[in-house]
């Protein structure tokens, strides 16, 4: 028989550990703790469509993650997407930014992209972007081509 | 009565099924008992934690060495097929989502269930061949307060750690398969993995998954070695029991929480 | 015997299943402070007359009372409370396997008492000592011997000082020095307890050394009764029979059976 002391000691360990998997699992693999991370501030950017961005996307510049999509929501008097984002407050962008929604491979993910302009001055705590580019929505893409070779068939 | 006739066909289904229902009472009456006695478990926690140490954590290494080498699988395999759409830095995404959702949990509880589940009711079932529990019940002392209820709660207990280890071995397996080995981008991995992981829809599911596994294995390994025959022969076949029932309900378990719950979220 | 005796059973009949009685009509009485023994062959109903007396199980009819109190209908906190002032060692012993000799001793005074673990020590040394085995006490059940492991069960079954022991083949399947060992200390420790004690056994020639008084069964029935001295010098065929372990005699060699002949299929010619 193995004295309690052992035994509570291992009892001990494997709580600790369960708990720590727990941690682990809500922090690192979730999304609890992201947020109360690195300090951030935040930009809007109206885009006239999202594609199928979603809360939570990336937003990149020159392929590095330098924040994440807050919020996506619909603004009905200009019937446009007002998409908020954090973006980490170690990285600076000029107010001429443009922004635009990307694709990760062709049946990837959508992402935010964004293309620093050359204005002196820095985008601050809820500043808006301007310039947007709205994502490339696959149907259309493949109608217009359609409808292209349609036309050069026609005549 | 034994003969093959198509009446003694039926009357043998009829047998199966009176003596199936039969059983499913007496293990509903039974947990009623355990519930009942269960203030003991918590009047002398050294009682429950000293079960929590044979079912949790002698289970560990089992458990999280699976883990690692179900994640790794997961990682290679993933890898395999995601290169084929360009899109490998989904493998994050791909291994969370199937340890946290489902593997975690439904693994974890087949192994507890093969593990701990036969330990439980091979300990029970011989405390009982041995006269131990009748020994236990002239000495005014309910055996199943003082037995069973520790055991049972032990186990309940463990179960949702034990699943969360899983998960975590797992996708850190994943990690060293696929950013180590095949070069995945580190990154993406996790940044894409914790973009699609919900804490609430996909963690926390997981984890109200593995408690009712717990459940479900426990009641089904106290009954079964309280109800086995106190023969070699009976304690034997009730351990083997325990695994195939315990394992079956675990899976179908896992199809009703799993509808209800994408009911419960869906959108 | 002026005081009520400490076990009555009367007129009890008693069957697992209404199509097999195991008990007919069990008259006994247990005098306080004697050591009584229950012999017969087995599958007589001993131990099914043990398990009515600790409330294991219930006879339909007729009545079982210890101290006075009717063990067929006392409800379950009646029964525990009656248990604790009883005592049982098991045909097997069973020992609790995963505690150790000591744990296995101390636990219904873990269990009914406030002690504190002073006192549980000492008095658990005291129990081993008087079966010898003080020095065992940190050894697991499985490393005991068959007649250390009988010491032991005996030592916990006399653990909380009871009124009544009672013991279930205590010799069975020992070597000659332990069975007379064990004799002793059923003896020893029903005097110094100032206990009852109920021996069922159907070792003879041990059990006659150490009981007052004896009980013989056959078929669910008692058959004889007598101090130790009567049954020795019995003639009455079941005794002598069983006394003397003739092969045969009024309990036949043969379960009954239809004629031998007949099953061989010789009938026709006779």
């Amino acid at each position: 028989m193995m004295n309690s002391r052992m035994l509570q000691f291992w009892v001990g360990v494997f709580v600790l550990a369960g708990f720590a998997a727990l941690l682990f699992l809500a922090l690192k693999v979730g999304n609890l703790g992201l947020g109360s991370g690195a300090a951030s501030y935040e930009v809007r950017a109206s885009f006239s469509n999202i594609g199928s961005l979603k809360a939570r996307a990336p937003v990149r510049a020159a392929g590095v993650t330098v924040g994440r999509v807050l919020a996506v929501d619909f603004d009905a008097t200009r019937y446009e997407a007002d998409v908020t984002m954090a973006i980490d407050s170690a990285y600076r962008f000029p107010l001429d930014t443009s922004a635009s929604i990307l694709t990760s491979g062709v049946l990837g993910e959508n992402y935010i992209g964004l293309d620093a302009g050359a204005e002196e001055t820095h985008l601050e705590d809820g500043g808006r972007i301007t310039i947007t580019q709205s994502a490339v929505v696959l149907e259309h893409v493949i109608g217009q081509f359609l409808y292209d070779k349609a036309q050069e068939a026609s005549p | 009565m034994n003969g093959s006739g198509p009446f003694d066909l039926v009357a043998r289904v009829g047998a199966w099924a009176i003596d199936a229902v039969r059983r499913i009472g007496a293990a509903t009456l039974f947990m009623l008992r355990v519930l009942f006695a269960s203030g003991t478990s918590i009047a002398r926690p050294a009682l429950t934690v000293r079960e929590v140490y044979f079912a949790g954590a002698l289970s560990l290494v089992i458990i999280m060495v699976s883990g690692l080498f179900v994640g790794m699988v997961l990682g290679l395999q993933g890898y395999d097929t995601l290169q084929t759409y360009g899109s490998e830095e989904k493998l994050g995404v791909l291994v969370a989502l199937s340890l946290v959702r489902e593997l975690g949990p439904v693994v974890a509880a087949l192994l507890f269930a093969s593990r701990a589940g036969s330990a439980i009711t091979a300990e029970i079932g011989l405390m009982k061949a041995t006269d131990q529990i009748v020994a236990m019940e002239m000495m005014a002392v309910d055996p199943v307060a003082r037995v069973v209820a520790p055991r049972f709660w032990g186990a309940v207990l463990s179960m949702p750690l034990l699943a969360a280890l899983f998960s975590a071995l797992g996708i850190f397996g994943a990690y060293v398969v696929g950013v180590r080995l095949l070069g995945v981008d580190d990154g993406a991995f996790w940044s894409q993995m914790q973009a699609a992981v919900d804490f609430r829809q996909d963690i926390l599911n997981g984890v109200v998954k593995s408690i009712v596994f717990g459940i479900g294995i426990a009641a089904v390994a106290t009954f079964e070695g309280f109800d086995a025959p106190p023969t070699a022969e009976g304690v034997s076949r009730a351990t083997t029991r325990t695994v195939v029932h315990s394992s079956l309900l675990v899976l179908a378990l896992d199809l009703v929480l799993t509808g209800f719950m994408m009911q419960m979220w869906g959108d | 015997m002026t005081d009520a005796p400490l076990v009555a059973i009367r007129n009890c009949n008693f069957g697992y299943t209404p199509a097999r009685r195991i008990l007919h009509d069990v008259d006994l009485v247990v005098p306080r402070g004697k050591v009584v023994a229950l012999m017969g062959g087995s599958g007589c109903g001993k131990t099914t007359l043990l398990r009515l007396i600790g409330g294991q199980a219930r006879a339909q009819t007729g009545s079982v009372e210890v101290a006075g109190e009717n063990m067929g209908t006392l409800d379950a906190d009646g029964l525990y409370r009656m248990r604790r002032r009883m005592g049982m060692l098991f045909q097997g012993g069973a020992l609790f396997t995963d505690m150790t000799v000591f744990e296995n001793i101390a636990f219904q005074m873990r269990e009914h008492t406030d002690l504190p673990e002073d006192a549980i020590r000492d008095l658990v040394l005291l129990k081993l000592h008087a079966v010898g085995l003080r020095g065992a006490a940190n050894l697991m059940p499985s490393e005991l011997s068959g007649g250390m492991a009988r010491r032991v069960a005996l030592a916990r079954a006399v653990a909380l000082d009871p009124m009544l022991v009672m013991y279930d083949e205590p010799f069975a399947g020992l070597d000659p020095i332990s069975l007379g060992v064990i004799g002793q200390l059923i003896r020893r420790s029903n005097d110094a307890l100032g206990a009852t004690s109920i021996v069922v056994t159907h070792d003879v020639q041990e059990s006659l050394k150490i009981v007052d008084y004896v009980y013989l069964m056959a078929d669910g029935r008692i058959v004889a009764e007598g101090t130790a001295e009567e049954m020795r010098e019995s003639d009455v065929p079941m005794v002598r029979q069983f006394v003397q372990g003739e092969v045969d005699g009024p309990v036949g060699f043969h379960y009954p059976a239809p004629d031998y002949r007949a099953d061989l299929g010789l009938a026709a010619d006779a």
